[in-house]
Formats: C-alpha cells, sequence, structure tokens
C-alpha cells in the first residue's frame, strides 16, 4: 500500500467550485451508468476536478465533487487517496510519471531516472520555476518500448538519456515534441524489422465475406445429414482450467501415510497400533501425581488450577512450561519425556 | 510462423488507419447480424469449442464462463464488462489492440453481450491510458454513429457500450475489484462466491472478460472453431499476443500461433537475445506475477499454459520479460515485489504486511546484508502468503520470490557470502522488522 494523505493546511485552496465545463462534464458520465449509480462516475470526475484544479486535488475539489455525486465526503476521499493518479500534492506544470517497474528498469529505466534528479530534482517535489515535478509510478504498460516515461497525458517512449534531455529541453522551452517512440518507431513493433502483417489481401477488402463459404457448406451438408455428424465431434463440455491452471505452485497434500511412506517413514503396523489403544496400558495421569511438590506461584496473579475430579488428568501442552514452573524442572518436563521414557522424542517437533 | 491471414489483430502497428472504414475493410463488422442470427447458444458452443482459453492470464475457458450466466433474466439486467485495466508488468497487448483494433473489441462486446442477453456493456480501461481511452471512444462513437451499436441499431439486438476509466491501481484488474471500483468504491476485491455471474455490477450478473478474449471473438465465429482450434498445440490453441519486453534486440508485440517455442517466438520476431543465446540468464513467461524460469528451462519450451506450467511458472499474461546476463536478478525481482507493495490494497493482512516483509528482505538480500538462513524465511513467509487472500494478488506476489530462491539461491548466497567476507561498520543484524 502506498501512504497518500492529504496536502498540508496551507497549500490548501480556501474554495473550489466546479466551473460550467467540469459540470457538464459531470452530467455526461453520470449518464452512462443506471439511475441512482451515479457514484460510479466518481474517479471520472475527480480527474476532471483534478485537472480544473491544475493538476491536483484539494480537499475543497473532493468536497465538491461528493456534493456533485450525492455521495458522503469520506467515500469520495476514500477514492482519492486510494488510486495514485489523483495528486494530492501540487504538481509542476509537467508532471512526469516516470516508470522504474523491473521491464523498464531492464532496458534502462536508472538513466532516465539519474536525468530526473539531476535536472529536476528529488522526487515528488516541484522545480523552483514549477515547470517540472516527476514521481515514480509503477508499470505503465508499455513495455515493449521500455524505458518510457508519462508526461501529463501523454506517453514518450524508447528513451535513451540524450533523447530524454532533449525532450526536457524542447519542453521547458515550449518548443513542439514528438509524443510516443523518440527514436521514430509507430507503435510496438519490431523497429525496422517487421517481417508480419505483409500480406496486401489483408488490407484490400479481398478476404470480406470469405468466411460465408463455411456456412455454406454446413447448410449444403444438413440437407444430406452431414451436419449431426459434424457437431458430434465437437466437445459438449470444456474442461474448466482450474483450479491448476496458471497457479504456478502445485502444493502436495502434505502429511498423508501415501506421503509419509515415500518419504521412507516405515508405516504403523497395526498390531502396534491396537496395543496403542488398549486403555490398560495408558499412561495416563502419570505426570501429575508429582503436582502436590510443585513450587507455590511466584504472583498473587498467577493461574491456578481449579481443582479436578480425583483420576481425572489435566491436559498440559507439550510445549509451554506451566506458569510457575523454575526454568530447569520446565527444560526437563517440556517433552514430557521423563513421564514417558519409552517415547523418542523429536525435540524439533519435525515429523509429526 | 503463423501465417499473415490467419493473424486476427491485422493491425497491430497501427500502420493503418483505425477508423471504421478501414476495419471493415480488414474484416470488422462483417456479417455480424448473420452471426448474431446463428443464436445464443450457438455462439458459446462455437467459443466453446474453439478452446479459447481466457487472455487476461488465468487461463480459464472464455466459451464457458459465458455459459455460466443465467439464461433467463430474473428481471435485473446483464452486464458486460470488459478488463482494459492492462497493469501487469510486461504486458502491453490490449494497449495495441484500442488503439489500433478498436473496432475488433467494440464488434466483439456486441457478440458477447448477446451471447449472454446484456444490453449494456462497460469497457474499464486504465487510467493511464489517455490516447488509448480517446481512440476507443471515438470507435465507439464510430459504432453508435453507423447505428451498429445503440437501442436502435441495424442489428436488431439493443445495445450500449460504455467506456469507463481508473486511475491507477493495478489491483481493479481482479474482476471483483474492478466491480468494486466501478460501483465507484476503493477497488478492493470482494469474497467469492456469490461469483459475479450471479452477483456483479450493482448486484446484477456479470461476467468479466480481458480485452484480447472479447476482441478474438468476431473472428473465431466468422472462421470457425475449427479454424481456431486447429491452431497450436492440444488444449492450448489459436493465436495469442505475445508482449516482448526486456534484453532482446528489438522488443516488440507480435501475434502468434501458441506452443511456439521460446526459442522461435525471439529469433523470429525480437531479434534474437541481446548477445546471444549463451548470453540468456532467464525469462519471466507470463507477466510480473509468475515465477522466473532459467535459460537453460525456457529456451526451447512450448509457449502455452500447459507446458510453463509444468515448469512451474504460467503463461499468465504472455508477456514475456527476457533478462540476460548483465541483469541484477535479485534487484530485479526485488523491484517487482516493491511493484506488489505499492499495489496492495492493504484488505488481507498477509498481503498488506506480507509484501512490504518480503520487499524489504530481498533489498537487503540484493545488497547480500542477510543471513543465509533468511532465505528459508522468505521462502516459507510466501507459502504463508500466497493462498490466504481474497484475492490472487498475495499468490502473485509470492510467485516471483519463490521462483527467484527456486533457481537462484546461490546467486543470493554467493552475495551474502561476498558482503560478509567484506568489513561492514553496521551490524548485518537489521531485523526483517
Amino acid at each position: 500500500m502506498a501512504v497518500r494523505k492529504l496536502a498540508p493546511e496551507e497549500l490548501q485552496p480556501q474554495s473550489f467550485v466546479l466551473s460550467p465545463e467540469t459540470e457538464a462534464f459531470a452530467d455526461k458520465e453520470v449518464a452512462k451508468y443506471p439511475p441512482g449509480r451515479q457514484a460510479s462516475a466518481v474517479i471520472a470526475l475527480l480527474g476532471k476536478a483534478q485537472e480544473q484544479a491544475g493538476g491536483w486535488l484539494p480537499r475543497k475539489a473532493i468536497e465538491a465533487v461528493a456534493a456533485k455525486l450525492d455521495m458522503p465526503v469520506i467515500r469520495v476521499m476514500e477514492v482519492a487517496t486510494f488510486y495514485t493518479m489523483f495528486n494530492l500534492e501540487p504538481v509542476g506544470k509537467y508532471f512526469i510519471q516516470f516508470c522504474g517497474t523491473t521491464p523498464c528498469m531492464l532496458r534502462g529505466a536508472g538513466d532516465i531516472r539519474q536525468v530526473l534528479e539531476r535536472r529536476v530534482g528529488e522526487q515528488n517535489h516541484v522545480s523552483p520555476d514549477g515547470t517540472f515535478s516527476w514521481l515514480e509510478v509503477e508499470c505503465l504498460g508499455a513495455c515493449s518500448n521500455a524505458p518510457m516515461v508519462q508526461i501529463n497525458d501523454d506517453y514518450y517512449e524508447d528513451l535513451t538519456t540524450e533523447n530524454f534531455e532533449k525532450l526536457l529541453d524542447d519542453l521547458a522551452a515550449g518548443r513542439p515534441v514528438t509524443k510516443g517512440s523518440q527514436i521514430g518507431r509507430n507503435r510496438s513493433e519490431p523497429f525496422q524489422a517487421v517481417n508480419t502483417l505483409q500480406d496486401p489481401v489483408l488490407y484490400d477488402g479481398s478476404l470480406v465475406g470469405a468466411w460465408r463459404t463455411r456456412f455454406d457448406e454446413q447448410a449444403k451438408a444438413a440437407e444430406t445429414g452431414e451436419a449431426a455428424a459434424a457437431m458430434a465431434s465437437v466437445p459438449q463440455e470444456m474442461k474448466a482450467a482450474k483450479p491448476t491452471a496458471g497457479r504456478a505452485i502445485e502444493t502436495p497434500v502434505a502429511d498423508t501415510p501415501a506421503e509419509r511412506a515415500k518419504a521412507g517413514e516405515t508405516p504403523i503396523n497395526p498390531v502396534d497400533r491396537k496395543e496403542a489403544a488398549d486403555p490398560s496400558k495408558a499412561t495416563k495421569g502419570d505426570s501429575h501425581t508429582e503436582s502436590g511438590a510443585r513450587p507455590a506461584p511466584q504472583s498473587s496473579k498467577s493461574y491456578v488450577a481449579s481443582p479436578t475430579k480425583d483420576g481425572e488428568a489435566v491436559p498440559t501442552s507439550p510445549t509451554t512450561p506451566e506458569a510457575g514452573t523454575p526454568p530447569a524442572q520446565a527444560e526437563t518436563r517440556r517433552d514430557g519425556s521423563e513421564s514417558k521414557p519409552d517415547v523418542v522424542v523429536d525435540k524439533d517437533n519435525m515429523t509429526s | 510462423m503463423l501465417q499473415d491471414r490467419d493473424r486476427i489483430f491485422t493491425n497491430l502497428y497501427g500502420f493503418h488507419s483505425p477508423d471504421l472504414q478501414a476495419a471493415k475493410m480488414r474484416g470488422a463488422w462483417d456479417g455480424t447480424k448473420f452471426l448474431l442470427e446463428q443464436g445464443r447458444d450457438w455462439i458459446v458452443n462455437e467459443m466453446k469449442a474453439s478452446g479459447l482459453r481466457g487472455r487476461g492470464g488465468a487461463g480459464f475457458p472464455t466459451g464457458l464462463k459465458w455459459s455460466f450466466m443465467p439464461k433467463q433474466s430474473d428481471g435485473r439486467p446483464h452486464y458486460l464488462v470488459v478488463n482494459a485495466d492492462e497493469s501487469e508488468p510486461g504486458t502491453c497487448k490490449d494497449r495495441e489492440i484500442m488503439r489500433n483494433d478498436p473496432h475488433l473489441l467494440v464488434e466483439g462486446c456486441l457478440l458477447a453481450s448477446f451471447a449472454m442477453g446484456a444490453h449494456a456493456a462497460y469497457i474499464y480501461i486504465r487510467g493511464e491510458y489517455v490516447a488509448e481511452r480517446y481512440a476507443l471512444q471515438r470507435a465507439v462513437d464510430e459504432a453508435y454513429e453507423a447505428k451498429l451499436i445503440g437501442k436502435d441499431n441495424i442489428h436488431g439486438y439493443p445495445f450500449d457500450l460504455y467506456v469507463h476509466h481508473g486511475a491507477g491501481a493495478y489491483i481493479c484488474g481482479e474482476e471483483t475489484a474492478l466491480i468494486e471500483s466501478m460501483e465507484g468504491k476503493k477497488g478492493m476485491p470482494r469474497l467469492k462466491p456469490p461469483f459475479p455471474a450471479n452477483m456483479g455490477l450493482y448486484g446484477c450478473p456479470t461476467t468479466v472478460n480481458n480485452v484480447e478474449s472479447i476482441a478474438v471473438a468476431g473472428t473465431i465465429l466468422r472462421r470457425g472453431a475449427a479454424w481456431f482450434s486447429g491452431i497450436g498445440r492440444p488444449n492450448n490453441v489459436g493465436t495469442k499476443l505475445f508482449c516482448v519486453s526486456g534484453h532482446v534486440n528489438k522488443p516488440c508485440n507480435v501475434e502468434e500461433a501458441m506452443g511456439l517455442t521460446f526459442r522461435e517466438l525471439i529469433d523470429r520476431h525480437c531479434g534474437g537475445i541481446r548477445g546471444g543465446w549463451d548470453n540468456l540468464l532467464g525469462v519471466i513467461p507470463g507477466g510480473s506475477s509468475v515465477p522466473i524460469v532459467p535459460a537453460e528451462q525456457i529456451a526451447d519450451a512450448y509457449m502455452d499454459f500447459d507446458t510453463l506450467r509444468n515448469l512451474k511458472s504460467g503463461l499468465g499474461t504472455a508477456a514475456v520479460i527476457v533478462m540476460d546476463k548483465s541483469t541484477d536478478i535479485v534487484r530485479a525481482i526485488a523491484r517487482l515485489a516493491y511493484f506488489y507493495k505499492h499495489e496492495s490494497c492493504g484488505q488481507c493482512t498477509p498481503c498488506r504486511e506480507g509484501t512490504g516483509w518480503m520487499w524489504r528482505v530481498l533489498t537487503r538480500m540484493a545488497e547480500g546484508r542477510a543471513q543465509k538462513r533468511e532465505i528459508d524465511m522468505l521462502l516459507e513467509v510466501s507459502t504463508q502468503i500466497e493462498g490466504h487472500t481474497i484475492c490472487a494478488l498475495g499468490d502473485a506476489a509470492a510467485w516471483p520470490v519463490q521462483g527467484l530462491i527456486r533457481h537462484f539461491r546461490h546467486e543470493i548466497e554467493k552475495r551474502i557470502d561476498d558482503y560478509a567476507a567484506n568489513p561492514h561498520s553496521e551490524s548485518v543484524m537489521i531485523a526483517a522488522e
């Protein structure tokens, strides 16, 4: 989670009124949703309000949006602080969102970052002249054109330190800049090496309607009764991809007898199991015969066991020493070994 | 190599106009009315028979998903929501569809909505895609103007399509979080069940599909399930957009047949690995959420759902992130851990706390400032995050870390040794918090 707070009071404007343009935009957005669902337009409207307020969202703007959409202010506040595209503090005239996620990082986003640090300064600070501010954001979804930045609404891709510096120079000087790729690539094709989608028939319209022959043939086949046979070969029910598809790590079903036997553990002999179940051989109650010798609780607040009926075993945790037991004694009693001398104790509790 | 005639996205690189007129020349909106006349069941069955598995990452069969929608409306409207909140690191395919071939998507929305009885559909596009949003809106407006969609359209099926946008939250790519976000709330995933097909947007039956799954529907229906399922390998059929990024000579998006090998993909379209095949270190084959696969295992592997799952990774969104031997692999995965820390919605404790913890530990490990036993602790914690959260973001955050430890444990150990071999003033035990 990102910690996001509203700008400090001294930066907050005294008032904010939605402009007529924003109001009209809001009405258009609300109309997209069923009646009573105007809250769905909150993201669009906050975005518009941010645009109107100069690139960031003051508290008053959030309140104005809440009033416009008839929503509680806190609901709009939640949305404004949850979504990272809402800037809660002022930004520069050119707000640079720099993508630093791994695909861009692999293509040299670190160098772009250095340029930003050198020319614009610290992240999230507006440069002294108010022209630039920058922020490292997560993947902007132009990974085949990495590294890239988004400046206000536009993507600038295939950056190098040289063309990025030039881009910043041009923006600062108010010169026109090229959006998209900075190396002359069209979109995300392999640069200067396109070897697909060259077939002219794709674009001259000659393939339009060609697919209909399939249906004509089927219609003909239906007359001769072949359609039923053709349909029979179509699988009726696809197998669901779940639950294993996409799940990369398969967890083996832990701790089944078969698993343990595979791991080399000897299965329990049924005879032994029967013997162990014999109540006459049980060690029940043995470990509590010395309870009278237990030292008195050291604090009056200590746990005092309620009286038990004769012969009834008090369950004790095998790993936790009883309250008030001196450490030395606890050490020997922890695993219950001295009360069950035949039991091989696995101190690390690995096999159980 | 896949023939050009078998490619669905014929304007993937934007060399031609995205306008309606040009799109029609390329075959979009061709006989849509005829397809609708075949009936709702025919469309669903044809999609099932095509074997199309969802292109958004999980690979769930699209036709089957459509068939989950109630056959009869109980009075509540049905909705189709198209997930265009493409934010998985490495993935940049839907963007190209929306700005270059938007009419395939618009047409697909009509066909899919018809197949599930929806009269309204929303496309939820990520907020950062501003130009793409305008391009898509333009295509929608064109379709309205040509009466291809709308209340009173030439297809005789009232249908409205709206473009909705987000504002920068990766988690909104999760279908229930996307629905929450569309309702004007924070994008926090819902518990399932109830599944969206019963209780989705505004409490109504809803299906959420990826852009690519919807955009291919028209072409599949036209050319037939047999054509689509004839491409690729069994259970992994059809064509797929691959987004190749990272250390290849020519990173690109390309539509290819599923089940071509990684080597073919890189050599044919991406100009090879930077520095040659011997320089390949590892590949994340399906977007940041799937574990890395080391070079020797991936080089000749088929790029499809089942092969990659058997390599303990996944096809995901087919966003192939290639790393050569110059990569600081621990730092690269630590950066992904930071991504998940940043994008966790904060609803479930294992994810909210665990993603940050993993990032802090990995950052130390990248410097070697750790203990070797912490590697196992990190693995243990990652398995405690995985599967213990409402949505799959916890899993997605854990898998890259697990992949790193599975294949590159020696690299982490080497760093710890290197660090320990040099004198340092501060204590190693700056704890994991």
